[in-house]
């Protein structure tokens, strides 16, 4: 990383080259119930990604041997379609997917009420129809949607924004150009209601001070993708 | 690291004397973690949480207060199934003195052979139910680990041989029966059907043809028309 220092993706009056502010987020529209058969459904456009989560269950775990008699397993399968990206990508699993994937899964379990459903699954298939930077944290963020929707129980729900570095700048959601040739990457999954951390990664180097701002950035950025997120629950209701 | 708490606990109402938004009359849509105000005096119902002393939503749905019980009804949720039930079920499977039913639930039932429809001889099982019928039943049991059993034993519980059977997801039986069951007695009296509606979201339509084509138009619409969020169930 950081290999690029001669791009300029931050202008003399500290604007990104999108013409975002370094602690602006993407537009972004969400909208559930978007897969009539699934339990739950969430479409979110977040820039130019786009994520769609089908979830399905609580139902019998097969084979058994994954069911977990005090509890229900979560199965999450991230998928980037093959169309997503500039580059084809090759259909099926790999081991970026599977990563992302059992991250998603561990975010999730966090936060899921797993006892009240022994031995069962709930299954949450995430598939990035369009890709620019930053998929995991919208998969996540859409796959916690989709759980509402389908009425699965959850202490509350995650939402995971990135921040990085670009230019020796700390900037908040990162689009394509800023992750590849950026500095630094954290995204991190939040819980806007009780202010845990449920999920962090970090790609690059961050000084303490920076790693502040980005967290802070995070932090600020969930709560906005929060009001987004009840609002599409809500439907316009309250 | 951290200076600040990550979470603001900005929608607990501190500045609107902390109890909204339980206050109002109206049904509020809920969504998970959200802060339903302080748990004194209140009795947490389904789809709610009691952590600290607050109240907090499990899932996305209407929240109701029963007295001093506070409750949330989700707005889209799988059947669990409770015993009593009414449902209708497929056979789909059996063994020598059990037959395995898939009742719409996480995980199969089963009705053994002391419960079914007619006596049964030991091995006779398909003889008198196969696999891919469909049965009128009822919940007996439904255990912690959401084994459940059912019964054939009980007025009218019996094998369909006629009809029609359709889905309606289960949250919105109670739109498409009506207050006291005015609007399916509607319907029935309209379309001159046989309509039996199960807990667990199946419909048996018995009728002429044309007619079952009608109930299951109108049962269509009801469906297309509460994926608009916000549609009472």
């Amino acid at each position: 990383m950081g290999g690029y220092g001669d791009v300029q993706m931050i202008d003399e009056n500290g604007l990104r080259m999108d013409g975002r502010k370094p602690g602006d987020l993407r537009p972004i529209s969400i909208e559930t119930g978007v897969i009539p058969v699934a339990d739950g459904s969430c479409r979110m456009v977040w820039g130019t990604n786009e994520a769609i989560v089908a979830v399905y269950g609580p139902m019998e775990a097969h084979p058994r041997k994954i069911q977990r008699q005090d509890r229900a397993v979560i199965d999450v399968a991230y998928n980037m379609a093959p169309f997503s990206t500039t580059d084809r990508i090759r259909p099926g699993f790999n081991r970026r997917s599977r990563e992302i994937s059992k991250v998603t899964k561990d975010a999730l379990e966090s936060v899921v009420l797993l006892e009240l459903y022994p031995r069962s699954k709930i299954r949450v298939s995430i598939e990035i129809v369009s890709a620019e930077a930053g998929t995991r944290c919208v998969g996540l963020t859409a796959a916690s949607v989709a759980l509402a929707d389908a009425g699965i129980p959850m202490t509350d729900m995650v939402i995971s924004v990135a921040s990085g570095k670009v230019n020796d700048v700390v900037v908040c959601d990162l689009n394509k150009e800023e992750d590849n040739y950026g500095e630094a990457d954290l995204p991190m999954g939040i819980l806007p209601n009780t202010g845990e951390l449920v999920f962090l990664q970090m790609d690059g180097d961050l000084s303490p001070d920076e790693f502040k701002q980005a967290w802070d950035y995070n932090v600020d950025a969930a709560m906005e993708v929060h009001k987004l997120m009840i609002d599409a629950l809500k439907g316009g209701d309250n | 690291m951290n200076s600040r708490p990550v979470g603001q606990l900005d929608n607990m109402s501190i500045e609107s004397n902390a109890d909204s938004p339980r206050d109002t009359q109206r049904t509020l849509v809920v969504v998970p973690g959200e802060d339903l105000g302080s748990s004194e005096g209140i009795e947490a119902g389904h789809g709610v949480l009691v952590v600290g002393d607050r109240i907090i939503s499990t899932k996305q749905g209407k929240m109701r207060r029963k007295g001093n019980t506070i409750s949330v009804s989700p707005l889209h949720t799988r059947y669990m199934p409770r015993p009593g039930d009414l449902v209708i079920g497929h056979i789909e499977g059996c063994t020598n003195n059990i037959w395995f039913v898939d009742i719409g639930a996480p995980f199969n039932s089963i009705l053994p052979m002391s419960l079914g429809p007619a006596k049964v001889e030991f091995g006779g099982t398909r003889k008198i139910l196969d696999i891919g019928d469909s049965i009128l039943c009822r919940v007996q049991e439904v255990e912690e680990t959401h084994q459940s059993v059912v019964t054939m034993k009980g007025m009218g519980l019996r094998k369909i041989r006629s009809g029609a059977l359709d889905e309606l997801d289960p949250h919105l039986l109670g739109k498409l029966i009506g207050k006291g069951g005015a609007f399916l007695r509607e319907m029935k009296m309209e379309t001159d059907c046989r309509i039996v509606v199960a807990d667990n979201g199946r419909l048996w339509i018995d009728g002429e043809l044309e007619n079952i084509l009608e109930v299951r138009e109108r049962i269509n619409s009801i469906s297309s028309e509460a994926r608009k969020i916000g549609v009472d169930a």
